[in-house]
């Protein structure tokens, strides 16, 4: 079995967010980029097959040369190898399409993308990838079991499970759950000297065109002071004439 | 040339983001001068659509359908888009939408952008604004294709009323076998409870609570107020309480109307996760919880204290006004 797990580079969840050039760019500077964390737990089901059922698994991101320590990271954690292709990512569908390239032209069985990145909070790739491959597509995936070509998959739903039954190729937009947080691995040291030697594929784009195009990003405004009180009654009598949310 | 809407039912009722995302659309089809087509599936009773705006209804009912099919509906949804000839579909941000947004987009070869938060600031050039990085900023963004999805935020527009007299019409989608390639092997969904995403009022609690076995006044108050519950990531990670309650940045997003934080402290991704819901509370020991920055009301004291008054207050409360 042959499984392509899709990764994001993103800012650390602590983060703080801002913008640069007349709020048009996410400022960088002094922001620490990692593996999204949706696409963690991917990567760690995928070692998973790789460990029990000898799959293979591939890592890759679109991006320029500075998501490369990213994916430097998922080698360490046991991928066999990595492809960048190397364009920034614009827009989802882009994205999608220059990933869904790769997978089809790999023949891969398995493509694996978290559910949504942290920065963009798009959650459209994995989906738009699965309909341009022509795979079937799991979304909210949270348990995955695989026989031959046949698979089993959990899916989230609002306010329970579904557990559907499919075959490969299949598309996986993955969260929370597929692994627990406690089988997250951290990279050790044979891990990271290992994954200097791994293979680290530079891709050019195909042509594609960005659907959507961001002009321009702005914070929330600050909020206000918090209203502190002493009694039950004044917050129950807050929450029903002033905010009248009950 | 209508502005198309894709109302959710559940086991035959229209869901309440569904009359929310008519009231959006219809804010849409004011801007470009038209109207508005809702395209619902399997619904029994649809009298509802017309009173937020649906000038039209496309009804469709199969059997076949009678189960969620992202591949399926976003099928149907992308045949009546043509048949309309709409260039802008609008579906909600539940987990069914995003799950078939992106297929609808690629049928469609349309921009899609979710979380969307009110109506574009144009339409031509086509301008929507959006959450992004996890309610920590919002990022406006142009559609450029021909046709446009929207997926729009929970909460984020209202359910604002326009009674419209609305024409139903039978809707027959041609649904081919690879639509149905996924077998649904069995449900496992709790009746009983309100869900994090339906919920208008979410009581969450964290480590402060020190045990699972302490979740008791919990449930108490988050019926007394027909609210969902949930919890932060420690209390997930260690397994006091399911995955599917954890909300967060890398849990699930909430936009209630009102949070109820009851012992947790505020951690910038647990404040990300949840900062689009309108009004927040926190009740805390510790004054200096970060919580207490993004909160709108307060109190500082003993959770084991405070919450099971609070839920007695609140019944004598909801038997005064009700």
């Amino acid at each position: 079995m042959k499984i392509l797990v899709c990764i994001s580079h993103v800012p650390d969840t602590t983060s703080k967010i801002n913008f640069t050039d007349g709020d048009t760019k996410f400022e960088t500077n002094g922001v620490q980029f990692v593996i999204n964390p949706n696409d963690e737990f991917g990567l760690t089901r995928a070692m998973w097959f790789k460990e029990k059922q000898g799959a293979t698994v591939h890592v890759i991101n679109v991006g320029g040369p500075e998501t490369e320590p990213t994916l430097r990271k998922a080698l360490a954690i046991g991928a066999d190898e990595a492809i960048r292709i190397n364009t920034p990512a614009t827009d989802g569908f882009s994205v999608a399409k220059q990933l869904a390239n790769v997978a089809k032209e790999g023949g891969y069985d398995l493509v694996i993308g978290g559910r949504e990145s942290i920065d963009y909070n798009g959650g459209m790739v994995p989906g738009m990838m699965a309909k341009l491959i022509g795979a079937n597509f799991v979304n909210t995936c949270i348990g995955l079991e695989i026989e031959g070509d046949k698979a089993t998959a959990i899916r989230e739903i609002d306010g329970g499970k579904e557990t559907l039954k499919t075959s490969l190729p299949l598309v996986i937009g993955c969260q929370k759950g597929l692994v627990q947080e406690s089988d997250l691995r951290i990279p050790n040291m044979r891990g990271i000297m290992q994954a200097r030697s791994k293979p680290l594929n530079v891709k050019e784009p195909i042509a594609s065109n960005a659907e959507t195009n961001t002009v321009s990003f702005e914070k929330p405004a600050p909020k206000g002071a918090i209203k502190l009180v002493d009694t039950v009654d004044e917050l129950i009598s807050l929450l029903h004439n002033e905010a009248k949310v009950i | 040339m209508s502005v198309l809407v894709y109302t959710e039912s559940e086991e035959g009722k229209i869901k309440k983001i569904a009359l929310e995302v008519v009231a959006y659309a219809k804010g849409i089809a004011d801007q470009m001068g038209t109207t508005v087509t809702a395209v619902s599936i399997n619904a029994n009773d649809i009298s509802e659509l017309g009173k937020y705006g649906a000038s039209k209804i496309l009804q469709v009912s199969n059997d076949k359908l009678s189960n969620f099919n992202a591949e399926a509906y976003a099928d149907v949804i992308a045949q009546a888009a043509k048949s309309e000839d709409a260039k802008v579909i609008i579906v909600s941000s539940s987990a069914n939408s995003k799950f078939l947004a992106p297929a609808l987009a690629v049928n469609l070869e349309a921009g899609y952008v979710p979380n969307v938060t009110a109506l574009p600031e144009s339409t031509s050039p086509f301008k929507v604004k959006s959450n992004v990085f996890t309610n920590k900023a919002f990022a406006s963004t142009e559609i450029k294709t021909d046709v446009k999805i929207i997926g729009l935020g929970k909460n984020s527009y209202g359910l604002k009323e326009n009674e419209t007299s609305a024409a139903n019409e039978a809707f027959a989608p041609n649904l081919d076998a690879h639509d149905f390639d996924m077998e649904i092997v069995s449900v496992d969904k709790a009746t009983d409870k309100v869900t994090i995403a339906d919920a208008e009022i979410v009581v969450s609690a964290g480590r402060g609570l020190k045990g699972p076995e302490n979740w008791g006044m919990i449930e108490d108050l988050a019926k007394t107020l027909g609210a969902a519950t949930a919890c932060s990531k420690p209390v997930s990670d260690m397994g006091w309480r399911p995955h599917s309650e954890h909300v967060g940045q890398t849990g699930k997003p909430v936009a209630s109307n009102l949070y109820i934080a009851i012992g947790i402290s505020g951690a910038i991704q647990h404040l990300a996760g949840i900062n689009a819901s309108k009004v927040k509370v926190v009740i805390n020991n510790d004054p200096e919880a970060p919580f207490f920055k993004a909160a709108d009301y307060g109190i500082v004291g003993d959770a084991f204290e405070i919450v099971p008054k609070l839920t007695e207050k609140l019944k004598e409360f909801k038997a005064q006004n009700s």
